[in-house]
């Protein structure tokens, strides 16, 4: 493992490590997400076909994975810039980081159904 | 000390209590550690790092904003992934201002993706080949997407068909 990759094991380092695996999970959806978005050059058919993809069960759970990263990333991201340019933010910023984790598990918890009751409505057959 | 090597006699002096280092015998030259050498790039004296660290915070704060409402749209709303189709998006495209919002969140995230990568690769990518090589193929690689799904935008045809 390259020198300095480990600080302590604390909130703070935890929290950047989330925010790095979170951020390059992210960065390589989004190249599949332009390139499935391109398809409707091609014809509506192929985008169609591409997007029922997007409708399985599993894939469909991977886009609630995609939602929690981007959740953790965007909400870690603004305390980020509260650490950085609020006078108090480095002196609060574990406090701010189980905020982040608060607000981040109650969002989670109202996206379940949302999200995934495509794949519940499927599978209970309705 | 006890680490006296045969050109640098250690500080504490001799027994005389007088530094021994004189003209003829000058103290050893250190380098200061971030002291600019002829090997130092010339890049590193502009202010990059700056403007990307300042990017990094102000396309983020867009982009909360850009993409928590792109995936209450496509995701949570109306039926979740059910609804999305060729129709959906002909729809939604329709319209200058969805337009614009793809457009803008696909720059700025694909740029604030590729710097954040470009972090990554500088930590943990030792060697200077696999730094340049890993960089180069991300640049290309956001340099295509990002035209690829700007030219989508722009040419985008509902009745392709």
């Amino acid at each position: 493992m390259p020198a300095g990759t480990l600080y302590r094991g604390r909130e703070g380092m935890w929290s950047w490590v989330a925010h790095r695996v979170t951020g390059v999970l992210i960065f390589f959806f989004l190249f599949v997400h332009v390139l499935d978005t391109a398809l409707v050059r091609v014809s509506p058919e192929t985008y169609d076909e591409t997007v029922a993809i997007y409708k399985t069960p599993v894939v469909n759970l991977m886009e609630y994975g995609l939602v929690a990263a981007v959740l953790f990333h965007a909400l870690n991201g603004l305390r980020l810039v509260a650490v950085d340019f609020w006078s108090k933010g480095p002196r609060y910023q574990k406090q701010m980081l189980w905020t982040v984790m608060g607000i981040w598990g109650v969002l989670m918890i109202g996206a379940f159904y949302p999200i995934l009751q495509h794949t519940l409505h499927s599978l209970s057959g309705s | 000390m006890s680490t006296e090597t045969a050109n640098a006699p250690s500080e504490g002096g001799g027994s005389t209590g007088t530094t021994r280092y004189s003209v003829d015998n000058p103290a050893p030259l250190m380098t200061p550690p971030r002291a600019r050498t002829a090997r130092t790039p010339k890049s590193t004296r502009t202010n990059f790092e700056l403007y990307g660290w300042l990017f990094m915070r102000l396309s983020g704060i867009v982009l909360v904003v850009l993409v928590i409402g792109h995936l209450l749209i496509q995701l949570v709303l109306d039926g979740g992934v059910s609804k999305i189709s060729f129709a959906f998006v002909a729809g939604r495209w329709a319209s200058p201002f969805w337009q614009i919002w793809d457009l803008m969140m696909l720059w700025l995230a694909m740029l604030h993706g590729m710097n954040g990568m470009r972090t990554i690769i500088n930590d943990y990518a030792e060697r200077d080949g696999t730094r340049m090589w890993l960089k180069m193929l991300l640049y290309t690689a956001t340099a295509f997407t990002v035209l690829l799904g700007t030219l989508v935008i722009f040419t985008f045809d509902p009745n392709i068909r």
